[in-house]
């Protein structure tokens, strides 16, 4: 990879360049991936605030806050792997990445956890999915939430219940909320599985003293897909765990 | 062999940058036990948007990148925005003509 300038750029530079650009021209069409979910989000949390509210008191606030820390500091040390291969200390760069392997792959085990303890709470959307009413954030002493009154689109697709059993619309609201949770989470781990790969896979070039301050493209490349990811979970964090703490 | 001109970033930077991403994240959960009525989702969504910045700017490198670099993130963002602007105004204007037959 190193001096080796393909033969339609002028310099090492213009190389740099375009690889960048093209790299972002990916993450555009990533931000609209993800944006038609992050619409649906508004669209429902507006249509059903307190769902949202009694969903996002069931997540473990905790371990979110610790997780974004972790992503945080993941995104520290990829940008530190890319500064070292701009400098070509190949130790350092094998260093920084196996750091960002090492906390990737811890955000994806805490957030495993996160989701067996939905599982065991009956959280997952689907015939079992129950929320429990008992244990619901109350504000000065009465509950915040009530029964919603049908929406527009309730009354025809959205209320259908799931199972056989009767279930009151904060249930299938909530349950609403879940699915975005699932979606918008699962979509995102995806991408950090993705990322932990590209991780792995630039270990061994990274090792051979493939980069170098002319062509360092690929690490850049990973690193800039690796902020991306960040930034997403930079959103998702406060919509799907700080929905209506106060109180 | 060194010809390229690439702009490598003070790790006094990265530090900064770093340190104020953990002092935010702490602050937007400290401020979403505060109420402020609407204003919370305001400011959970304009600290996120500073920390968004951060990271663009300085571990993406696009306040060293090429003004084009920045187009082709506008131009995505600005796509967004018209998808979540039109499909907001589709669903708030539903209710407002009747409509006949229904």
């Amino acid at each position: 990879m190193s001096a080796d300038l393909a033969h339609h750029f002028d310099s090492y530079e213009q190389q740099a360049k375009s690889a960048s650009l093209g790299v972002w021209v990916f993450l555009v069409t990533e931000i609209m991936f993800f944006g038609g979910l992050f619409t649906a989000y508004i669209l429902y949390r507006s249509k059903y605030p307190e769902a949202f509210i009694a969903g996002s008191h069931q997540l473990d606030i905790a371990l979110g806050t610790f997780n974004t820390a972790v992503l945080i500091c993941s995104s520290l040390t990829m940008a530190m792997a890319v500064r070292s291969a701009q400098l070509g200390k190949r130790t350092a760069i094998v260093g920084f990445l196996m750091a960002t392997i090492l906390l990737g792959s811890t955000f994806l085990g805490i957030k495993a956890t996160e989701y067996h303890h939905k599982w065991v709470e009956h959280l997952i959307p689907g015939e079992s999915f129950h929320l429990d009413e008992a244990h619901l954030p109350t504000h000065h002493g009465k509950p915040v939430l009530s029964d919603l009154p049908t929406g527009i689109v309730g009354e025809s697709r959205a209320d259908a219940p799931l199972s056989t059993a009767p279930r009151s619309d904060l249930q299938a609201h909530t349950q609403l909320y879940f699915f975005l949770y699932f979606g918008m989470t699962g979509l995102h781990a995806l991408h950090m599985i993705i990322g932990v790969g590209l991780l792995v896979w630039l270990l061994s070039p990274s090792s051979k003293g493939k980069f170098d301050a002319d062509n360092h493209n690929y690490v850049e490349g990973v690193g800039l897909y690796w902020h991306f990811v960040d930034i997403v979970w930079i959103f998702l964090f406060p919509l799907l765990y700080l929905v209506g703490r106060h109180g | 062999m060194t010809t390229s001109s690439i702009h490598v970033v003070p790790l006094r930077v990265y530090l900064l940058v770093f340190a104020s991403l953990l002092v935010l994240t702490a602050t937007t959960v400290a401020v979403a036990f505060v109420d402020l009525g609407t204003l919370n989702n305001v400011v959970a969504m304009a600290i996120a948007a500073v920390k968004a910045m951060l990271v663009v700017l300085f571990f993406m490198h696009v306040r060293y990148s090429t003004r084009l670099t920045g187009l082709v993130i506008g131009s995505g963002l600005f796509a967004l925005a018209i998808m979540i602007g039109l499909t907001l105004i589709d669903y708030a204007t539903r209710g407002w003509l009747g409509v006949s037959g229904k």
